[in-house]
């Protein structure tokens, strides 16, 4: 709706287009307290801000402050509604959403000032529930979306999505805030903060409008999809009745919500068109192989390292190396898989992520090598983010103690989001 | 039975639309007891905050009405109930009084010819 009605206001009044929803909101509650809620609260919600929308722009009567392509037509009175009726309208808030996903990726702004806009925004998120889900302080987070709104209201118009160069030029920030979005719900996830799923629902639900659009219908947008599907799949196993991650291996495989592998593998065979081959192609794929082994042992390592390769080729890093090396541990040996370790490039940056000294500890306790495997977890502990991942790595070393060789879950952490871990190589904290 | 008004003051603006939502499904929750128990004649509407005041012989109309938030009446909603007693009892399920606020029960006089 702020969408619809910026559009309505223009962007330099996104201030007024939030203040309509507000109030809005705040009326819709009152009478709902007397009256019930309504069947179809959305509409209800929609058309009271449009009413409202209109008295404001009637008691304005300076069209000028709105957006400057609609000034005639507002100043009006006998197509001020009408035109207001058909801003919002369907298709035209659908446009509206892409055109607002576009704008909050202007490139004077950070990327995470751009996913904190877009929560916020499009998604409706209050920054209480943005502070929470970045795991971030609520007066940071406040102060980060009213920079970003600045620098929006700074621009004249919103993003023009009809301009094929500027769209083509702005896809791949879109792409990559919406992975981020996606990423920060995912490895978030768990049963005490239920708004990070949420965050892997707004990147999916966002990357659907733009699968809509024709030009947003592109090749990497399918693979992007893809791999958020096929890794939302696998929500519902990844977090215990407890509060605890459950690795890949150990994940009950019953649980993963088959429609959305599906669905993940029907974008991924969509993804194939065409020559864009980009890591999120990949991640897809990697996704795919681990969605489609009906149990642990049937999974094709084989191939896994193979698009770890071709990942390699595309986006070199050590995380992407270290990932590589661990499947090669499952394919060929923890032996194997320490040799791949020791060979990455540049392996001293990830002295810094937990899981690098955790892998290292997995393939030693293979070996049965307990006390240096207990060693190699203790760093890992050390250096763990949150809870979570303290227990996690906690068990990891209590089980080098007792002759737990067998348990081998700890690939679910390693396997995805190469890319987003690079932040924290460059010991930037995800604030 | 007899006809009785609620009239709702202390309306609390500073909450969070997360608060904001729940209080009004605890509104609906109330009222939809009431109802079950045939106790509501009409739900009533909530109030605007603003309006006019118009007084006396000269008929002065001013803004207002001009009181402190928690003496502005918010709402109202009309009860049967068998008495004072009982409509005082269903006023105390009001979601209203947990924020501090205040259900001003009056019957309403009504002439059985």
């Amino acid at each position: 709706m702020v969408a619809a009605l910026t559009r309505v206001f223009g962007v330099h009044n996104i201030a007024l287009a939030e203040d309509v929803v507000q109030d809005a909101f705040c009326r819709a509650m009152e009478v709902w307290k007397f009256r019930g809620i309504p069947e179809n609260p959305s509409a209800w919600l929609m058309a009271t801000a449009k009413n409202r929308a209109i008295d404001v722009l009637r008691r304005q009567r300076t069209a000028r402050t709105s957006a400057p392509e609609l000034g005639r037509l507002l100043e009006s009175e006998w197509t001020l509604a009408p035109v207001v009726d058909e801003l919002f309208a369907p298709n035209a808030i659908k446009d509206d959403l892409l055109r607002m996903m576009f704008s909050c990726c202007h490139p004077r702004l950070s990327e995470e000032a751009q996913v904190a806009l877009i929560l916020h925004i499009l998604c409706g998120f209050s920054v209480g529930e943005i502070a929470s889900a970045f795991v971030s302080g609520h007066t940071a987070i406040e102060k980060r979306i009213q920079r970003a709104k600045k620098v929006l209201a700074g621009s004249k118009r919103l993003f023009d999505v009809t301009l094929p160069a500027d769209f083509s030029a702005r896809l791949p920030a879109v792409h990559r805030v919406l992975y981020l979005l996606f990423n920060e719900g995912y490895h978030g996830a768990s049963a005490e903060s239920a708004v990070r799923a949420q965050l892997c629902h707004e990147a999916m639900r966002l990357a659907a409008i733009l699968l809509e659009h024709p030009r947003g219908a592109t090749s990497t947008t399918y693979a992007l999809s893809a791999l958020m599907c096929l890794n939302a799949a696998r929500l519902p196993a990844r977090v215990d009745a407890s509060g605890n991650l459950t690795s890949l291996f150990d994940q009950d495989r019953l649980l993963w919500d088959r429609k959305l592998v599906l669905e993940g593998l029907k974008l991924l065979e969509l993804s194939a068109s065409g020559s864009e081959l980009t890591a999120y192609h990949v991640e897809a794929a990697l996704a795919s192989v681990h969605a489609t082994a009906p149990r642990t042992e049937d999974t094709n390592w084989a191939t896994i390292v193979s698009l770890y390769d071709t990942l390699m080729t595309i986006h070199p890093s050590p995380i992407v190396a270290l990932n590589r090396a661990i499947a090669v541990a499952q394919h060929e040996g923890p032996e194997r898989g320490l040799e791949e370790i020791n060979a990455i490039e540049d392996r001293k940056r990830l002295s810094a992520y937990p899981f690098y000294s955790a892998a290292l500890g997995e393939l030693e306790l293979r070996r049965g090598r307990h006390e240096t495997a207990r060693e190699h977890f203790r760093a890992a502990l050390a250096l763990a983010r949150n809870p979570m991942e303290r227990r996690y790595l906690g068990r990891r070393m209590n089980a080098c103690e007792r002759d737990d060789s067998q348990h081998v879950g700890f690939y679910e952490e390693f396997q995805n989001r190469p890319l987003a871990f690079e932040s924290c190589l460059e010991g930037v904290h995800r604030s | 039975m007899s006809e009785f008004t609620f009239l709702f003051r202390g309306r609390d603006t500073s909450a969070s639309p997360e608060q904001m939502q729940k209080t009004t499904q605890k509104w609906v929750a109330w009222f939809k007891e009431l109802g079950e128990k045939g106790h509501i004649k009409d739900p009533g509407h909530p109030l605007e905050a603003a309006g006019k005041v118009v007084m006396g012989k000269q008929k002065t109309v001013h803004d207002g009405p001009y009181a402190e938030a928690k003496d502005i009446v918010g709402g109202f909603t009309l009860i049967e109930a068998r008495d004072l007693s009982q409509a005082v009892e269903l006023s105390k399920g009001c979601p209203i009084l947990e924020v501090g606020g205040s259900v001003e029960v009056r019957p309403i006089q009504i002439l059985n010819m």
